[in-house]
């Protein structure tokens, strides 16, 4: 019998209950729009951050203090804080030379800041002048801090862009005196927007590091006496060198800290590589996490599609007696049910594919997060359709093929 | 060409066995016309499934053409139903919402004749029962006699060994009844068709040339009736 005929057949039969054929497939059409929508949402996101973070430049290394990630039971155990000091700054000054192109500390701390009635709590970050290149900042109005302010201590502050408009509206803050923590500080710049991306320049206050040691963070930026930094910037000028500095930066770091070759290191070294791969992988636990939730939607829709076909196969055990006493094997019945099943759950899938398009695009149309519709997503989807379709539908149709013929046709 | 030998068929209900069938034995040869007759309990219905190949016996020997049919497997069954047996059921039992054409051709279907094939011998099939302007009325727009004779012409689709019909007229009314009798007997006369007629009915089973009686599982007479009733002239305004 031929594979159309069985198509045939199950058209027919699901013609015949409209109501509940649509009923029916309403779980896997749900189930599957769900998959659908949840793996663009999902897939829009990553690309967003993705490309947040790229922004940010490929070819910057940062180092941060704190032991590497211990994963197991021990973990947890050796936690103690560790501090990078500005004299591994100006280790690697020292001691890095080839394919570098700056290396800068960065301090930063919260402070109260100022000006005329306003005031609130800002981010504000020491800084030496070659960050503005390392983090790829354009100043909009001004300038930025520079090695002169460094190194006169000068009280100048450069605004990100929403604190700028946070603290002067539309007044030009060129030239404005503000206060942090009190002390009086210039504005002698304004940077422009990078937007929500990560590392944004925007909500922050940026200082002469040494100005900031000398008469800004006082005693909190210093540990044993010696000054410290959060974090330390290297800008590679070739991405293809990323992995020898790193190596370059960490033996020279442990070497400083006069670690043993067995202990762990107490700073990291992480590119931007590093940060997406770390990003990419918790928004794809993310994204399979949101998918086995819509994947239980599925299951159920399912178990529904399995407790009608066991409805049908009863209401028609005498159609089945006289198929098979016009000759239909076992087989044959059994094929017919599991297509019958497999139609509705494959019908259902595509109404799901389309749903679940329609509203991934209607996410990005309304612009909260631009949907990415890839094509394995849509496979994946119509196939576990096909398959939840195989899955609940072979119990029935094993039912349907095993009825003893002649009880079959004496059934009311 | 049908032999039956000592065709026993043993219940299991429950606790206690019901021998449905008790050492029936007999014979029927090419082209006859035979009632098998019998109260209900008598164990007519089981001696049906029997010789349909819907079910095999408990003990005994069962042959159709030769072939040994209790050592057949489920779709070896299927199979010999679907080459050398034509059922036409009390109810008809044709499929709902589905042409007189379509159902006629369900065999052919599974037996895998092609689709061309399939729908020249249903259109055939339909004009020896006197319904080739019917072909794509659904059941429920055909009356009783009409949905019976679609039920036939599927039995002889396949142009069976043995036509078996299970009290073909105990849904119709007499008269209609009687055009289905004639029916059968047009076939048999025509084509030399086997008929092997299943009923309660003592008029009905006049017309065929040869009694069975069961009563308890057991053939009680097996009787040739010489002078059938003819069952007339056809008439066409069923």
């Amino acid at each position: 019998m031929l594979f159309s005929e069985n198509i045939r057949i199950a058209l027919r039969a699901l013609r015949a209950n409209k109501m509940r054929s649509v009923l029916t497939i309403l779980g896997i059409v749900i189930g599957v729009a769900t998959v659908v929508a949840l793996l663009a949402i999902g897939n829009g996101a990553t690309a967003s951050i993705t490309s947040s973070i790229q922004s940010g430049g490929s070819n910057l290394l940062t180092i941060s203090p704190g032991r590497q990630q211990q994963m197991g039971p021990m973990a947890g155990q050796s936690r103690q804080i560790s501090h990078m000091y500005y004299s591994d700054y100006q280790l690697l000054e020292r001691g890095l030379k080839t394919n570098i192109t700056a290396i800068v500390p960065v301090y930063q701390s919260s402070y109260t800041i100022k000006f005329g009635d306003e005031s609130f709590n800002a981010n504000i970050v020491g800084v030496m002048e070659a960050h503005k290149d390392v983090r790829s900042f354009t100043v909009a109005e001004g300038r930025f801090v520079s090695d002169g302010d460094n190194k006169s201590q000068a009280l100048v502050a450069v605004l990100g862009d929403t604190v700028a408009h946070d603290l002067f509206g539309d007044l030009s803050p060129l030239g404005k005196t503000l206060s942090i923590n009190g002390i009086k500080f210039q504005v002698v710049g304004v940077l422009e927007s990078k937007g929500a991306s990560l590392g944004s320049p925007d909500d922050n206050v940026f200082v002469p590091i040494e100005t900031g040691y000398k008469k800004l963070f006082g005693e909190t930026a210093l540990y044993n006496n010696k000054k410290t930094v959060n974090n330390i910037l290297i800008s590679v000028d070739d991405t293809n060198a990323m992995d020898t500095v790193s190596a370059q930066a960490t033996y020279l770091l442990r070497r400083a800290h006069e670690l043993k070759p067995s202990e762990e290191a107490d700073f990291n070294v992480m590119s931007q590589a590093d940060t997406l791969s770390t990003l990419n992988s918790v928004t794809q636990t993310l994204t399979i996490f949101l998918g086995a939730i819509a994947g239980i939607s599925l299951l159920v829709g399912g178990i529904g599609i399995m407790n009608i076909m066991l409805v049908s196969v009863t209401e028609r055990t005498k159609e089945i007696g006289l198929r098979k006493a016009v000759g239909a094997t076992r087989n044959q019945i059994l094929t017919q049910f599991l297509i019958e099943t497999v139609t509705l759950s494959v019908l259902g899938g595509i109404i799901g594919i389309l749903l679940g398009v329609g509203i991934a695009l209607a996410f990005s149309v309304s612009g909260l997060i631009n949907s990415v519709i890839t094509a394995d997503a849509i496979l994946m989807a119509f196939f576990f359709a096909l398959a939840i379709g195989v899955f609940f539908g072979l119990y029935p149709a094993m039912r349907a093929a095993s009825l003893h013929p002649m009880v079959a046709l004496r059934y009311e | 060409m049908i032999h039956a030998e000592g065709l026993t068929k043993v219940y299991q209900m429950g606790e206690s066995e019901v021998r449905a069938l008790d050492g029936a034995s007999f014979t029927i040869e090419k082209g006859e016309m035979v009632a098998i007759m019998g109260p209900s309990g008598s164990g007519k219905s089981t001696l049906m499934s029997i010789i349909g190949c819907l079910d095999v016996p408990s003990s005994g020997q069962y042959s159709l053409d030769g072939v040994s049919v209790e050592s057949l497997d489920e779709s070896g069954l299927a199979e010999v139903r679907g080459r050398k047996i034509g059922f036409v059921f009390q109810q008809f039992n044709l499929l709902a919402r589905t042409s007189a054409l379509d159902n006629v051709m369900l065999p052919l279907t599974y037996a895998g004749v092609s689709g061309r094939e399939r729908e020249k011998r249903a259109r055939a099939a339909l004009e020896r029962v006197g319904l080739g302007e019917r072909t794509h009325h659904a059941p429920n727009e055909l009356s009783g006699g009409q949905q019976q004779r679609v039920a036939i012409a599927r039995a002889i689709v396949n142009e069976p060994t043995i036509l078996l019909a299970d009290e073909p007229t105990g849904a119709l009314d007499s008269k209609t009844g009687v055009e289905i009798m004639d029916l059968f007997q047009r076939l048999h006369r025509e084509n030399g068709q086997t008929v092997i007629l299943v009923m309660h009915d003592a008029h009905v089973a006049r017309h065929t040339e040869r009694i069975i009686r069961l009563s308890d599982g057991r053939i009680v007479s097996d009787e040739s009736n010489p002078n059938p009733i003819q069952a007339g002239a056809p008439r066409n305004d069923d």
